[in-house]
């Protein structure tokens, strides 16, 4: 009984907190299937803003650790020489924005929220002369894999409150629990901002099958090699028959 | 048409690989290699991770290596007295190379130990035999009705333990064969391939075996290292697809069938002579790839990878 009247209670307070807020947005497919027909995947966040203002949508994966490698010549040969570890790195990083961000607000402000592929804290164990370099290789082989995009202008807005971002997950974009932020912009300061979690999850076959190769490893690879033969052997049956 | 490899984390077009296990497959039916010194190479470049490549093409070798052996069973080239010799030598080596392995890891050198073990091996390898198959086929075309001995005798014949190995046509020390087991083994664990296109010249320059029954044998030979490596990989490092090893395996099995079809038209001199190019082409790419200007210098590698 009081638990139902704790729900009632919540109900009645909830349009209040929703009024106080200058921001509202929701994921159309907060759980993202990444089964065995899987080519990537688009997250659209959309939303409602109380008045006029600028917007600046990130969509993140969970860390993951990296280490960058350059090659060096020792003897005429291309070696691995130097090498950089930076233990947490997002394995997807998107920013999206209605405008340029440098416009939107001052340099600072965006290093304080740390909105950018410019402000992404990433530090680096082992750090050399040239952590710099490093740093811009790493971010230049994200994004050619497709992982770190940035559509600037993305962000679109449908009359003077409702907005709308499209954000394309790639086919090896990491599974795990990302964080979708959306930031509301006025005169270069922040007035409000929200975050809610997109699920980006292994399911079906291929969910069963890294499951199974984990818990029964001996198993798995044991039906693996089984499996190789026969499938030698009724290649064999087939040609042999014709 | 794409589909997503689940422990590979990537979406690859079904068409390709199929056309990549094909044409591997069917160098493997015809020649007795297992072609893995070809695959790992492709299947990085289209985006494989290095690990899950070489923990995958041995699972699909497997496969492959037994349509051949039952390809060329039916001409009656496998000697399976010389392929357990082998085998036997090629467990104890592959538990010497993966401590090697381990060895060269601590140094934190191991790609380079990978890369100049490869070129070294292909090239020392497909040079020996470019040359003495050019001289076998120039031989040929001077003199159709020289009968040669059937193979030299060299200090090898002079070992103890003697054995008789009626398909091969050999009396030869059972130490041999074992012996080059070994090395095959210690190579597959450190290069991550069959050990085929090292073992397929060894077997018809060292061991002198008649070139018919070598793919046979060879490839007799590989199912059992290619299956230890399989577990091994599965085990320890979880990097057997088997979506891409079924993919492979169903281009690379119809392609062993036409390959092992093909390989018994051809005279022994051509078919070395054409395995030795191939050799000699992967060699000069790796060689290559060592003293180019990469186009960038940085690569990334996750914890999963390595």
């Amino acid at each position: 009984m009081s638990r139902l009247l704790w729900v009632l209670a919540l109900l009645l307070c909830l349009p209040v907190a929703a009024r106080a807020q200058s921001l509202a947005f929701d994921i159309t497919a907060p759980l993202i299937a990444v089964t065995t027909g899987f080519t990537g995947a688009e997250v659209v966040v959309f939303g409602a803003i109380d008045s006029e203002g600028d917007l600046i949508v990130t969509l993140r994966a969970p860390d993951q650790r990296v280490t960058v490698r350059r090659k060096a010549r020792v003897l005429g040969l291309w070696l691995n020489r130097e090498a950089v570890e930076y233990p947490a790195v997002p394995g997807y990083y998107a920013i999206a924005a209605t405008r340029p961000v440098e416009e939107i607000a001052r340099p600072e402000t965006l290093a304080r929220h740390r909105l950018g592929l410019d402000n992404l804290v990433l530090e680096s164990r082992s750090p050399g002369s040239d952590g710099a370099a490093f740093r811009a290789a790493l971010i230049r082989t994200k994004q050619a894999a497709g992982l770190f995009p940035t559509g600037v202008d993305s962000v679109l807005m449908r009359g003077p409150r409702l907005f709308r971002a499209t954000l394309v997950l790639p086919a090896n974009t990491p599974v795990g629990t990302y964080q979708a932020n959306v930031f509301l912009f006025r005169n270069g300061q922040v007035v409000g901002a929200q975050q809610t979690p997109v699920i980006v999850s292994k399911v079906g076959a291929s969910a069963e099958i890294v499951e199974f190769a984990r818990e029964y490893a001996i198993l798995y690879g044991l039906l693996a090699v089984a499996f190789a033969v026969l499938a030698g052997w009724l290649a064999d049956l087939v040609f042999r028959k014709r | 048409m794409q589909l997503y490899l689940p422990i590979a984390e990537m979406s690859v077009n079904v068409l390709l690989i199929l056309g990549m296990g094909g044409l591997v497959g069917f160098l493997s039916g015809l020649f007795g290699v297992g072609g893995g010194f070809l695959m790992t190479p492709l299947l990085i470049f289209v985006g494989v991770p290095p690990t899950v490549a070489v923990g995958t093409q041995a699972n699909q070798l497997v496969g492959a290596s037994v349509s051949g052996v039952l390809a060329n069973l039916k001409r009656g080239g496998v000697d399976f007295k010389m392929g357990g010799v082998l085998v036997a030598g090629g467990l104890v080596g592959s538990v010497i190379g993966v401590w090697l392995f381990s060895v060269a890891k601590q140094f934190g050198q191991i790609d380079f130990v990978i890369s100049v073990t490869y070129v070294v091996m292909l090239g020392s390898v497909g040079a020996l035999m470019l040359n003495e198959s050019l001289r076998a086929i120039l031989k040929r075309r001077k003199d159709n009705s020289a009968q040669g001995k059937l193979h030299q005798h060299t200090w090898l014949h002079g070992l103890p333990l003697k054995m008789r190995f009626p398909k091969s046509r050999l009396y030869i020390s059972a130490l041999a064969p074992l012996g080059l087991g070994l090395m095959a083994g210690i190579l597959v664990a450190i290069m991550g391939v069959g050990g085929g296109f090292f073992m397929v010249p060894a077997m018809i320059y060292v061991l002198g075996m008649p070139t018919s029954a070598v793919p046979g044998t060879s490839l007799f030979q590989i199912i059992f290292v290619t299956a230890a490596t399989t577990l091994l990989h599965a085990v320890a490092t979880q990097t057997v697809d088997v979506m891409l090893a079924l993919l492979l395996l169903i281009g690379g099995v119809v392609g062993a069938q036409f390959g092992g079809r093909i390989g018994g038209r051809l005279r022994g001199e051509q078919m070395r002579f054409a395995l030795a190019v191939i050799v000699l082409l992967v060699c000069l790419k790796l060689f290559a790839d060592l003293i180019i200007t990469p186009d960038d210098l940085y690569s990334l590698s996750l914890p999963g990878a390595k």
